[in-house]
C-alpha cells in the first residue's frame, strides 16, 4: 500500500480540479459530495497506508517514494518524493481524518451560499488538504516548502472567502504578509543547508548534521531560520497576531486550517527536524521559552475575549506554545501527541461553535448568547467534553497530552514548569468563562435570534459527535507509563527520533512518586478553576460595564497591534510615500515620461517626411542606397 | 574579353533607368525605366552564365532560366501595371504620378 | 593588341544601348521613348546571342520587342499623349535626380572597378541552346515553372479586374 501513497494527496487534488473547474456547473449538493468524498477516500487510502506502517518491524525507519526528479542542477539533486514513515502517516490520519469530518460539516454549514461560491468553497478546502499532504508527505525541505507554500495560499482565499468585505480581505493580507515573513526564514534556512550539507533530504540532512555534532553553529543558524518560518505558521511570538485575524473565514476553516492542521505543520516541521534541534541546545532553548511565552500572553488575552471565534483563536495560540514548549524541552513524541489530542477537541470546539453561531444566526458575542444548553443538545454536550478535554480533566485526551508536557518541563526547568501549570489553569478558566457564559444562564439575544434558535442538522452534529469521542479516547494511545502499560505512542514514533537520541540533553528520569503527584496537582487546580469560573459566569448578565486598567490591557489583546502598526506598519507606510512622492513620481516617471515625449517630438519631426509624393520617396531609397554603398565601400 | 565590361555596361544601363525614374513625371516612362533596369539585370545575369560555362560548370543554365522567369515575371507586371495607369489616367485625365500623392495619410 | 571582332561588336552594341537608354529618359515624346527602348532591347538581344544565350535572345524579343513595348505604345497611343502635355518636373528636381543617378554609377562603378572575375573565353557553349534549357526547365525547375502559370492567371484576372470599366460609375 505504501507505494500508492500518491493517491492521498492527488484525490484532494482531484477534487479541487473538478470543483475549481467545474464551480459554475456543479451543484450544492454535488459539489459538496466531489469535495467531501475526495478526501474520505484519502482517508481511506492513509488508514491502509498507516495499518502498513504499524505492521512494518521495529526497525523499520520509513520509506521513500520517489516520483520524478524535480530540480537537478550541478551536484544538487531534488527529487519529487514522498516520505512514509512513521511521522507522517500519523498525520495523514489527522489530517485526512479531521478534514473528511469538517468537509462533511461545510456541506451543511455553507448551504447558504451561491452554488458557485459553494464549489470555490470546497475546491479551496481540497485545494488546502492537497498542499497539506504534500507538506507532511514530502521527503525533503523543498517539497515541504511547497506544501508549506500551498497552505498559506489555501489560509488566504478561504480566510478572504468573503472577499467583499473589506476587513476580511485586510485580515486575508495580514495573514499572508505575517507567514511570508516566517516564510522567508524558511526558505533562507533551506538555502543554508544547500550551502551546508549540499543537500535537502530529510535523511542526508540529520546524517551530515550528526556528522558535525552538537553546538556546530551552522546547524544553529539553520535551526534558527527553521524556527522563524515555523513562528510564522504556527503564530508564535512575534508573528502570531494574524490568527486570531484570521477567524474572518468561515468557521469550519477555522477548524481545519487555523486550529486542527495548517497551523500544527510547525511542530511537524522541527519534529521532523528533530536531528538538527537537539544538535543545537541553545535553539531549544529560544523554542521553549518563545512557546511558553507564547502560551501565557495567548492565554492572559483569551481570558477577556467576548467573541467566541476570538477566545477559541487565543487558546490556539496558547496550545501552540504549549506544543513549542514541548518541542523545546526535547519532548518530541509529546508535541506530536498533543497536536493529535488538540487536532480532535478543537476541531470540536470550533465546530461546536460554528454550530452556535450558526443557531444564531452569524452572532459571534459571547454577551449575548447565554442558555443555549436546552435549545442545542447535542451541541452543548460536544463542547461541554471539548472544554473538559483542553481543561485536563482526568481521563479525557487533553489531559495525557498536556499532562506530558507539564512532566517533561518539569523535568527540565521548575520555573518553567510553574509558568505552565499557571497558563494551563488560565486555559480551564478561560475555556469554562466561555462555556458557562454561553451556555447556561439566560438567554440575552433580541427576541427573533430566539425564536431562531435550533439545534443544528445531523451533517454538522455527526461529526461533532465522532470528535466529541475521539477527543474523549484520543489520550489513551499515548497514556504514560505510570499507568502501568508501555506509551504506545512512544514506541510507534521512537524510530523517527532514534537517530537523534544520542545526542539529547539527558535529565534524570522522573520517578513514578513526583509523576502521579504532578498529576494530582494539575488536575485538582483545575477543577477548582473550573468551579470558580462557574461561580463567577453561571449567572452572567451584561450590565455594559466599561473594563478598565488591566482587563482593559487584555481585551485589546495587550495592545500588540497598535504596537505593531505604530513601529513597524507606519513607518513603513511613511518610507513608501516617500519613495512615491521622491523617487518615483518625480524621479523615476519623469525619466520615463520625457524619454516618451522625446519619441514623440522626434516622430512629430519625421512625421513631415511622410509627404505622399512617390517621387521623393524613390529619390530618398536611391540617397539611402548610395550612402550604404559608401559606407560598405569605405570599411569592408 | 573580361566580364567586367559586361558589369560595366550593366551598371550604366541600370543607372540610366534610375536616373530616369528619378527625373520623368510620366508614369509609363518610369514604367519603361523600371524595365530597363530589369534588363541591365538580366544582361549581367547571363554573361555571369557565360563565364561559370567556361568554367565548366554544368548548373550555369540556372541563371538563364532565372532570366526566364524575370521575363515572365515582368510580363505579368506590365499587363497589371498598364492596366492600372489605364485605370487612373479614365480617372484624372493625366498620368503624372504627382497626382497619385495619396499615400499620406 | 588590336581589338578582337568580339570586343569591336560589344563596343558597338554597347555604345548604340546606351544611347537609346539615354534617349528614353531624354526624350520629351514618349512614343520616341518608347522606340528607344524597343532599340535598346534589340542591342541587349545581341549582347545575349554574343554570350551564346540563343533562346533568351528570341524569346527577349518576343516578349519584349513584340508583346510589351507594343502594349506601351499602344497605350500611349490610346491616351494621345505627346510632347505637349507631356509632365514636366521643375527643373532642380531632374538635376538633383540626374546628380544622385549619377552618385549611384560612380559609388556602383567604384565598388566594382577591381572586382576580380576571369575572362569570358571566345569558344561557344550549349547551355544556352533550347534543347539544355528545356530540359533544365522541366526537370529541376519545373514546379516553379508551374507556379509561374498562376502567377500570369492572377495577372491576367488582375488586369481585367481593374482596367474594366466601372459600370455603376458612369
Amino acid at each position: 500500500m505504501i507505494h500508492l501513497v500518491w493517491l492521498v494527496p492527488f484525490l484532494p487534488l482531484l477534487g479541487f480540479l473538478v470543483n475549481g473547474l467545474g464551480r459554475r456547473y456543479l451543484s450544492r449538493s454535488l459539489a459538496g459530495i466531489i469535495g467531501s468524498g475526495a478526501v474520505l477516500a484519502a482517508f481511506v487510502v492513509s488508514l491502509l497506508i498507516f495499518l502498513d506502517v504499524v505492521k512494518q518491524p521495529e526497525e523499520w525507519t520509513g520509506q521513500v517514494v520517489t516520483l520524478f526528479d524535480f530540480i537537478s542542477a550541478g551536484t544538487l539533486h531534488i527529487p519529487f518524493a514522498f516520505q512514509v514513515d512513521q511521522l507522517s502517516a500519523l498525520f495523514l490520519l489527522i489530517i485526512t481524518g479531521v478534514g473528511s469530518l469538517i468537509h462533511i460539516y461545510s456541506t451543511s454549514y455553507m448551504h447558504d451560499e451561491t452554488s458557485e461560491g459553494f464549489a470555490r468553497y470546497f475546491a479551496y478546502l481540497n485545494l488546502f488538504v492537497f498542499s497539506m499532504l504534500i507538506l507532511v508527505l514530502g521527503a525533503n525541505y523543498v517539497m515541504m516548502f511547497i506544501g508549506w507554500e500551498g497552505v498559506g495560499l489555501c489560509s488566504y482565499l478561504l480566510i478572504g472567502y468573503w472577499f467583499k468585505n473589506t476587513n476580511y480581505g485586510n485580515a486575508a493580507k495580514k495573514a499572508f504578509i505575517m507567514n511570508r515573513i516566517g516564510d522567508l526564514g524558511f526558505l533562507l534556512g533551506i538555502f543554508t543547508m544547500i550551502v551546508a550539507f549540499g543537500s535537502v533530504s530529510f535523511s542526508e540532512v540529520a546524517d551530515k548534521a550528526a556528522v558535525l555534532g552538537p553546538n556546530n553553529n551552522t546547524i544553529a543558524i539553520i535551526a534558527l531560520l527553521l524556527f522563524v518560518g515555523a513562528a510564522g505558521k504556527s503564530a508564535q511570538i512575534p508573528l502570531y497576531t494574524w490568527l486570531p485575524d484570521a477567524m474572518a473565514g468561515p468557521t469550519p476553516v477555522s477548524a481545519l486550517i487555523h486550529a486542527a492542521t495548517m497551523v500544527t505543520a510547525g511542530i511537524y516541521m522541527i519534529a521532523r527536524s528533530n536531528m538538527l534541534y537537539t544538535l543545537a541546545p541553545c535553539i531549544q532553548t529560544v523554542v521553549a521559552v518563545i512557546g511558553l511565552a507564547t502560551a501565557v500572553l495567548a492565554a492572559t488575552i483569551a481570558l477577556k475575549q467576548d467573541d467566541i471565534k476570538k477566545v477559541l483563536a487565543y487558546s490556539t495560540v496558547s496550545q501552540l506554545g504549549y506544543m513549542f514548549l514541548a518541542l523545546g524541552v526535547g519532548a518530541y513524541t509529546t508535541a506530536v501527541f498533543h497536536v493529535m489530542t488538540h487536532a480532535f477537541f478543537k476541531a470540536l470546539l470550533f465546530l461546536g461553535s460554528g454550530s452556535v453561531i450558526h443557531a444564531m444566526g452569524g452572532e459571534q458575542d459571547i454577551k449575548k448568547m447565554g442558555g443555549l444548553k436546552k435549545y442545542m443538545p447535542v451541541t452543548h454536550v460536544t463542547f461541554l467534553i471539548g472544554c473538559l478535554a483542553i481543561a485536563g480533566i482526568p481521563g479525557l485526551s487533553g489531559f495525557f497530552s498536556k499532562d506530558e508536557i507539564l512532566a517533561h518541563t518539569f523535568v527540565s526547568n521548575k520555573l518553567m514548569y510553574a509558568i505552565s501549570l499557571l497558563t494551563a489553569l488560565m486555559t480551564a478558566f478561560y475555556m469554562f468563562r466561555l462555556y458557562f457564559i454561553t451556555f447556561t444562564g439566560k438567554f440575552r439575544g433580541t427576541h427573533e435570534q430566539e425564536h431562531h434558535l435550533h439545534e443544528s442538522p445531523a451533517a454538522m452534529t455527526i461529526p461533532l459527535i465522532v470528535l466529541a469521542i475521539l477527543s474523549v479516547i484520543g489520550g489513551y494511545v499515548g497514556l504514560p507509563e505510570v499507568f502501568g502499560m508501555g506509551n504506545k505512542l512512544e514506541e510507534y514514533m521512537a524510530p523517527i527520533f532514534k537517530l537523534s537520541a544520542p545526542f539529547a540533553h539527558v535529565h534524570e528520569h522522573l520517578s513514578h512518586n513526583t509523576e502521579w503527584l504532578l498529576m494530582a496537582l494539575s488536575s485538582v487546580l483545575v477543577i477548582i478553576t473550573i468551579f470558580f469560573a462557574r461561580s463567577q459566569f453561571r449567572n452572567y448578565e451584561d450590565n455594559g460595564e466599561v473594563r478598565t486598567g488591566l482587563a482593559k490591557v487584555l481585551e485589546n489583546k495587550w495592545y500588540v497591534d497598535e504596537l505593531y502598526d505604530a513601529i513597524i506598519v507606519k513607518p513603513l507606510g511613511l518610507l513608501s510615500k516617500f519613495f512615491e512622492d521622491a523617487i518615483e513620481k518625480s524621479g523615476i516617471d519623469r525619466l520615463v515620461n520625457g524619454a516618451g515625449r522625446l519619441v514623440h517630438w522626434g516622430s512629430q519631426q519625421a512625421r513631415l517626411l511622410q509627404n505622399g509624393q512617390v517621387g521623393f520617396y524613390i529619390f530618398a531609397m536611391v540617397i539611402g542606397m548610395v550612402v550604404l554603398f559608401v559606407i560598405g565601400f569605405l570599411f569592408k | 574579353m573580361p566580364v567586367q565590361y559586361y558589369i560595366f555596361l550593366s551598371i550604366v544601363l541600370f543607372c540610366i533607368g534610375v536616373m530616369g525614374v528619378l527625373m520623368r513625371r510620366n508614369a509609363i516612362i518610369i514604367f519603361m525605366c523600371v524595365e530597363l533596369m530589369l534588363n541591365a539585370v538580366n544582361l549581367l545575369m547571363v554573361a555571369f552564365s557565360k563565364m561559370w560555362a567556361d568554367a565548366g560548370r554544368v548548373d550555369a543554365a540556372g541563371a538563364q532560366i532565372f532570366v526566364f522567369f524575370i521575363m515572365v515575371v515582368a510580363a505579368a507586371e506590365v499587363a497589371v501595371g498598364l492596366a492600372i495607369i489605364v485605370m487612373v489616367y479614365r480617372k484624372s485625365q493625366s498620368v503624372d504620378i504627382n497626382i497619385m500623392n495619396r499615400l499620406k495619410n | 593588341m588590336g581589338m578582337s571582332l568580339q570586343q569591336i561588336v560589344f563596343g558597338v552594341l554597347s555604345i548604340i544601348s546606351i544611347i537609346s537608354a539615354l534617349g528614353v529618359i531624354l526624350s520629351k515624346n514618349p512614343v520616341t521613348s518608347v522606340l528607344c527602348l524597343i532599340v535598346t532591347f534589340f542591342t541587349i538581344a545581341g549582347h545575349y546571342i554574343m554570350l551564346n544565350a540563343q533562346f533568351l535572345a528570341v524569346v527577349h524579343i518576343i516578349v519584349y520587342a513584340g508583346a510589351i513595348m507594343v502594349l506601351f505604345l499602344f497605350v500611349i497611343m490610346l491616351m494621345n499623349l505627346n510632347a505637349e502635355i507631356e509632365p514636366q518636373k521643375r527643373s532642380w528636381l531632374k538635376y538633383a535626380g540626374a546628380i544622385s543617378g549619377g552618385a549611384l554609377l560612380l559609388v556602383l562603378l567604384a565598388a566594382l572597378r577591381e572586382a576580380s572575375v576571369s575572362s569570358l573565353q571566345p569558344g561557344a557553349v550549349e547551355i544556352g541552346l533550347i534543347s539544355n534549357l528545356g530540359k533544365t526547365l522541366f526537370s529541376t525547375y519545373v514546379l516553379p515553372f508551374e507556379v509561374s502559370s498562376i502567377l500570369f492567371l492572377s495577372a491576367m484576372v488582375g488586369a481585367v479586374v481593374i482596367g474594366k470599366k466601372e459600370g455603376h460609375e458612369s
